[in-house]
């Protein structure tokens, strides 16, 4: 009896043990896990440093100012004026709905179309 | 076991037959017993002692083998626990107010060379030369070819540049990291961000410490790694700042001026949303103070914050604020201008003769230098000092940059009469263009006395600071609005923007003492807009302008300053989100009765 409480005992022990020692191993391999993650983000970090640097320089003011000065044909970007700004009251109201006439439909489009143009001429 | 008998009964009998003493036989077989009980105690002593060598050989064993295992392995520290603190940069950013950056760090590499490891010298040099344009390859052979063993070569390069020595694939050229300051605007606020340096330095790490500037003030935050990399946020708002450095710009090379500055701030907080000081200079290559001349014209001088200038009538406003606040007069009351006005052995005298009498409203319009002496010297020389003091123009600066504790404004060292008079229209005292900004900010917003700042969470004026009644403020406006609706400043009126401001033509003394030039003047512009209700206070000022369009000359605020205020203000206003209102005529229409 008593030898097999022993016995019992032992196995217990060892039982314990091997736990122990796989909890210790599985920690250190987190551990291991954990800083090489650190070091990926310390690397990241620095990477997007750089890029934070690159596309603050990329958006310097000089440069936007030689952009918009090369793509003046296409974009025709002007500094900001206050004739910019619109009031709420220049806003077309919305078109009545619409009636079956196609031909008042198509006059109205045109009107339309003659106004934009006639905007975009302005100096 | 069988146990055996000690008196078997077959050999007792037969012993007995044959006549022998069966006693022999028992006392044999006790001996035999004996005997075979001492082996087997033996055995068992033996075994115990080899199972205890073998426990005590497997303990030294072990202990033996770990000691072995410490001894031809490199010692790694046990970890407890990994440490989870972010990893921040050496220097934290600088970013203007919507985040932009204004200051970064970038990683590059210095380089440096060991002679002794180089395979071909002569192509290292010419390699290296030919990377950087500045490095000479005779210089560099000479190094490489000398008894050093370690030669710097750089300290700092862009990556390109490093790629293009590692190209050279030469095992005697190193790299050592450097964390590199970079100003990716390049000449963009140069004056507030200032510049670094580097401090101590090894072959494997640099320090970068602040020269200048907010880099210099704020050197113990940015380095600080308790704000766990948090940036250092100002007040400067870029997109502005870009326009108002441009107009300005433009404005001094049409106005043939040698120098300009402008700022440009909060009217209710004193928050500089925009300052400049040109000529300005690159903060990545930042200029060393000249050793000879005069400090004033290198580009590191900051006109802004550094320049004391006598600002001219722009100083009359402060007087008439002055007898206004104080009871002593109001906008209508009649000044006597007749001229010019002796005292002693002075003159003074107006640009143009206004007649007997002006109205104080019009004292300021005209700006008439015999008025606003005649009412300072009505109220006297102690409450004129009193009240500058009040508006902050008495005392350095506390603005956040390290020139700032210099910026005590000039003064007579006796308060006499004749300086009250001619303080009273801005010559014989001296003043940073950021002390004017504040003084007007302070009379425009209500009367609450504001600090320039270039920081984003500055605290709020309270009404503990008030300079002047809400009374006295809000006639301030018609006057400075009527000056530019009819008066000197009227090339400042911006559509929809409602300008109000003051000119300031002040003679430049000579630096050699001994009075003023005759055609050098400092050209300055003052104003707030929307006049209804200040939200921006401008200042511009021209060293030596010179209008030259016209048949003569012209040299005056009106023609010089004022003109570029107002395209600064064209510009700037829509950038700051500003609706223009083309329908407020109402404090004007006021102030004209």
């Amino acid at each position: 009896m008593k030898g097999f409480l022993y016995l019992c005992a032992l196995g217990l022990v060892m039982l314990f043990a091997t736990w122990a020692y796989q909890v210790n191993y599985r920690t250190k391999a987190e551990m291991d896990y954990v800083s090489e993650l650190q070091r990926d983000i310390a690397a990241e970090r620095q990477s997007l440093s750089v890029l934070r640097a690159e596309w603050a320089y990329l958006n310097r003011p000089e440069r936007l100012r030689a952009l918009v000065e090369m793509n003046f044909t296409e974009l025709r970007l002007m500094p900001l004026h206050a004739d910019h700004f619109a009031e709420i009251q220049d806003v077309a109201m919305p078109l009545p709905p619409m009636s079956g006439d196609i031909g008042a439909l198509i006059s109205g489009m045109m009107d339309t179309a003659g106004h934009a143009d006639a905007e975009e001429d302005e100096p | 076991m069988i146990r055996r008998p000690l008196r078997p009964l077959a050999r007792i009998l037969r012993a007995r037959a044959s006549g022998q003493d069966p006693n022999k036989i028992e006392a044999e077989a006790r001996a035999a017993r004996m005997r075979g009980k001492r082996a087997a105690e033996k055995r068992r002593a033996e075994n115990r002692l080899w199972l205890l060598a073998a426990v005590f050989l497997a303990a030294f064993a072990a202990v033996g083998g770990k000691m072995f295992i410490l001894a031809t392995t490199e010692a790694i520290e046990p970890v407890a626990s990994v440490t989870t603190s972010p990893i921040v940069n050496q220097r934290a950013d600088i970013v203007d107010r919507n985040g932009s950056i204004l200051a970064t760090n970038l990683i590059t590499a210095s380089l440096f060379a060991h002679p002794q490891d180089m395979i071909d010298r002569i192509a290292a040099a010419e390699g290296l030369a030919q990377i950087f344009p500045d490095l000479n390859a005779d210089d560099l052979l000479r190094q490489f070819s000398g008894p050093r063993r370690f030669v710097w070569i750089r300290r700092k390069m862009s990556p390109e540049q490093q790629q293009a020595v590692y190209d050279l694939g030469e095992p005697g050229l190193q790299f050592g990291p450097r964390e590199l300051r970079l100003y990716p605007n390049g000449a963009f606020a140069a004056h507030i961000l200032g510049g670094t340096s580097f401090g101590r330095e090894g072959v494997y790490a640099a320090e970068v410490i602040g020269t200048a500037g907010v880099e210099l003030q704020f050197d113990t935050y940015l380095r600080d790694p308790a704000n766990a990399g948090a940036p250092l946020q100002l007040s400067i708002d870029m997109p502005v700042q870009a326009a108002l450095e441009q107009v300005l710009a433009g404005g001094m090379m049409l106005m043939n001026a040698r120098a300009a500055t402008a700022v440009l701030l909060e009217a209710d907080t004193g928050r500089i949303v925009a300052m400049a000081s040109l000529p300005d200079f690159d903060p990545n290559h930042r200029p060393l103070p000249p050793v000879s001349g005069d400090p004033a014209d290198s580009p590191i001088f900051n006109r802004a914050g550094q320049g004391q200038y006598e600002l001219g009538s722009t100083f009359k406003v402060f007087t008439a604020a002055q007898a206004m606040d104080s009871g002593f007069a109001n906008p209508a009351t009649m000044v006597d201008t007749s001229g010019p006005l002796v005292w002693g052995r002075y003159r003074i005298r107006d640009f143009h003769n206004y007649g007997a009498q002006l109205s104080l409203m019009d004292v300021i319009v005209k700006s008439s230098n015999i008025g606003s002496a005649r009412l300072a010297m009505g109220m006297g020389a102690d409450a004129q000092q009193e009240f500058l003091g009040r508006l902050g123009l008495l005392e350095p600066l506390s603005l956040e940059l390290p020139e700032s504790g210099r910026s005590r404004p000039t003064t007579p060292r006796r308060w006499s009469e004749i300086s009250t008079m001619t303080i009273s229209y801005g010559h014989g005292i001296a003043a940073t263009p950021i002390h004017l900004a504040a003084a007007y900010a302070s009379l425009v917003n209500g009367g609450l006395r504001v600090r320039p700042t270039l920081l984003l969470d500055s605290p709020l004026p309270t009404e503990a600071d008030r300079v002047v009644s809400p009374e006295t403020s809000a006639n301030v406006r018609e006057m400075l609005r009527a000056v530019v609706q009819r008066g000197t400043a009227s090339l400042g009126n911006v559509d929809g923007y409602d300008v109000g401001g003051k000119t300031g033509t002040a003679d430049k003394p000579i630096p050699t003492g001994g009075g003023y030039y005759e055609d050098r003047v400092i050209a300055t512009f003052a104003g707030a807009f929307p006049m209804s209700n200040p939200q921006y206070v401008l200042v511009v000022t021209l060293d030596e302008p010179e209008d030259t369009t016209g048949t003569e000359p012209r040299r005056t605020a009106g023609w010089t300053a004022v003109p570029v205020a107002a395209e600064i203000i064209r510009r700037i206003a829509p950038l700051m989100g500003m609706h223009p209102n083309y329908a407020n005529p109402a404090p004007v229409v006021l102030a004209r009765q």
